[in-house]
């Protein structure tokens, strides 16, 4: 092959590549769009898309600093040592534009603070005009964090805080109306209203209840197998058609039964509704890799006088290990992953999708909070799904028909 | 087949059976015949459904949760939606997880690139809601636009749309999250299909002058129909019974409800129409399950 048939070869198949990094594209910026927004600060979340951390940021409040005050004070706001405007500490002193108004209204050295040209009239132009300023001078002092990247998303979403500026800055300030459930210190990871411990909730859910079903699952599935039994093959049929059944149908009766029992917002409660949804799948699942080992091992292991147990136990169980481990794991991202079933059976130990929902303010007011959260909730399926995509994927052919 | 040189006690197949067979009759089966019986009962299980009935306006008796979940505006909306659900989300995850599998299929980064659409299945749908807001949200104030799609309108000179509440688009905004979350799984099964398929009858096919596209249409296709079978009823179940994606996102307002989201919001209020939901859910499941059993039963038949 020559030069110019490569070249021509790498052309023809030059759509075929576009297509296909096109839809990545697509597929993968809705979520390295959020995981942008986790790291912007909730002012910069509110304000401005996640796209605009790679752009250069125009510079807030220089034209008005510019207009009013570098006439006197310098472009870099330090030609009046006594009232140095890059000192952060007097920038702190304005906190909001008001103060900065009154301030600017009152005279210096008996003359007017503003000569000119002179402040609006109306206070509310004149408040407009003002509040940019105090944002350049911030920027003035390394103050403005606005477009610094941040951990604070990650940290308040942990403690689950919701007040209005972000947790470690009302801690320093100790701002005590929002404080009240807060201590300011490692405890907080704990808050009911984190997701601290909804993460520690999630993982009390998922871990039992992916561990039953295997065991269960294997039981039942060396009996399909390698057992006889009157109805086995009535039985294996009505497990696929149970795979199909919405677990919609079961909400209601089980919330009443457990209200009964007092299971109601009981982690076994959440547990064992996991497993008799994961069940029928499950079983299909091992049955089918059981059965198909070969039968030979399962015959000179009985003729050396091994019981069924031994055979559940030291042959079955091992050589089923592929199957188990990729059940397992679809099972463990199923739970993590379930919303419905924790948010009607476990409302007061909630798990990490419910948590999610309990920091989505309806007015809109927290989205910051939230992109930090929502990716708290992926690390471990995420984890979890690439460490083991070839078992993932293996339990989702073996079987297909999960209900 | 069960050799029969292993003896075993006549309770021995149970004994493996009974944890199983007890939590999915308990959560299972129970359930589905308590779910009947309280959908013909009122809002709190106290009563029979026909006294809920007021009088001068029409009544199905016993099954008057059925006459809301059936009749009722709101029922009639979640149901046409699930159908337009069912219409273009099961075509369109199919054909596009087919169409990425057979794409990846010629290329050396396919496992990175089949990595990448399948990634959205290890994420639950409320973080998928999550994802998504910062695609659709419209900024109506004065603000910029800071979702991704109204930011880039805007940037053309366009006027921001409101995808999800403007009911021209928000179900195709709800279905392309689904879309999004679930071609990764059809494509992975398909994927595997289409590495089953032989590859000395495919160039047989190509030598013999055939064209990419009849090679996949009289090849290609009648080899992997089996899988997309399967596929396609996969994603009908899981289309049915679509709720998260609903419930974080539009809450089923401005016209997205869908049934699972009815059912959902009445499970408190009132659990006789909520559990009649339910059981109009499962009624059409039930052709998919008679289905999966007659070919769970061929292909045992074929072993």
């Amino acid at each position: 092959m020559n030069a110019f048939q490569s070249l021509n070869k790498i052309f023809r198949r030059l759509p075929l590549h576009l297509a296909i990094i096109v839809m990545c594209l697509l597929w993968i910026i809705p979520t390295l769009g959020l995981f942008v927004t986790s790291f912007r600060s909730r002012e910069a979340v509110r304000t401005s898309g996640w796209w605009s951390a790679f752009l250069p940021q125009p510079k807030v409040g220089l034209p008005e600093y510019t207009q009013y005050c570098a006439s006197c004070h310098g472009a870099d706001g330090r030609t009046i040592q006594t009232a140095d405007l890059s000192d952060p500490d007097l920038v702190n002193q304005f906190p909001r534009a008001a103060n900065l108004l009154v301030m600017l209204k009152q005279p210096v050295n008996g003359s007017s603070h503003l000569i000119n040209p002179p402040l609006p009239a109306d206070a509310k132009t004149a408040l407009s005009t003002l509040a940019p300023i105090i944002t350049y001078m911030q920027t003035l002092g390394g103050t403005n964090t606005q477009n610094q990247l941040t951990l604070n998303n990650y940290v308040d979403s942990l403690v689950g805080y919701k007040g209005t500026q972000d947790y470690s800055t009302d801690c320093q300030q100790k701002v005590p109306s929002t404080l009240a459930k807060y201590k300011c210190n490692i405890s907080d990871l704990l808050n009911p209203e984190g997701m601290g411990a909804a993460f520690i909730n999630t993982v009390l859910v998922s871990v039992p209840a992916t561990l039953l079903v295997i065991i269960f699952a294997a039981l039942a599935a060396y009996a399909f197998a390698w057992l006889d039994f009157p109805g086995r093959h009535w039985l294996f049929a009505l497990l696929v058609g149970l795979q199909v059944i919405p677990l919609q149908m079961s909400l209601v009766p089980i919330a009443q039964l457990y209200v009964k029992l007092g299971l109601q917002s009981s982690f076994l409660g959440i547990w064992l509704f996991h497993v008799g949804f994961g069940l029928p799948y499950a079983i299909y699942l091992i049955r089918n890799f059981i059965g198909g080992l070969p039968r030979d091992v399962f015959e000179s292991a009985y003729l050396d006088g091994a019981s069924h147990w031994t055979a559940f136990r030291r042959l079955a169980l091992p050589l089923a290990m592929p199957a188990i481990g990729a059940l397992g794991i679809f099972q463990f991202i199923w739970v993590w992953n379930d919303f419905l079933v924790a948010k009607i059976f476990l409302n007061t130990h909630p798990v990490l999708t419910v948590q999610i929902t309990n920091l989505l303010d309806p007015r809109g007011g927290n989205w910051h909070i939230l992109t930090g959260a929502a990716f708290l909730s992926f690390i471990i399926p995420m984890v979890v799904f690439f460490a083991f995509q070839r078992s993932f994927v293996r339990g989702l052919l073996a079987g297909s028909v999960k209900g | 087949m069960v050799p029969k040189i292993m003896k075993q006690g006549r309770l021995a197949p149970w004994l493996y059976l009974f944890p199983a067979l007890l939590i999915m009759g308990l959560y299972i089966i129970y359930p589905t015949i308590g779910t009947i019986r309280l959908s013909l009962l009122n809002y709190n299980s106290t009563a029979s459904a026909a006294t809920t009935c007021t009088a001068n306006q029409p009544c199905w008796g016993i099954f008057e949760n059925y006459r809301y979940a059936l009749t009722n505006s709101e029922m009639l909306t979640a149901l046409r939606n699930n159908a337009l659900w069912l219409l273009v989300m099961v075509p369109a995850t199919v054909i596009i997880g087919l169409l990425f599998a057979l794409l990846a299929d010629r290329v050396r980064y396919e496992s990175l690139a089949k990595a990448v659409i399948f990634m959205p299945v290890a994420i639950s749908f409320i973080g998928a809601g999550i994802i998504w807001r910062f695609v659709y949200y419209i900024e109506t104030g004065t603000g910029a636009q800071i979702g991704l799609l109204d930011a880039i309108i805007s940037g053309f000179g366009g006027k921001p749309v409101a995808w999800l509440s403007n009911p021209a688009t928000n179900n195709f905004a709800l279905m392309a999250v689904g879309v999004w979350l679930w071609a990764g799984f059809c494509m992975t099964i398909l994927s595997a299909a289409i590495k089953g398929v032989s590859a000395e009858m495919l160039e047989a096919a190509r030598v013999d002058g055939a064209t990419e596209f009849q090679v996949f249409w009289n090849i290609m296709l009648p080899t992997i129909m089996p899988s997309i079978v399967v596929v396609t009823t996969t994603m009908f179940i899981i289309i049915l019974k679509i709720f998260d994606v609903v419930f974080v996102m539009t809450g089923g307002n401005f016209g997205t409800e869908v049934i699972a989201n009815r059912m959902f919001n009445l499970i408190v209020t009132n659990a006789g129409r909520s559990t009649a939901i339910a059981v109009v859910l499962i009624a059409l499941t039930i052709p998919i399950m008679i289905f999966n059993v007659d070919r769970f039963r061929k292909e045992e038949m074929a072993r």
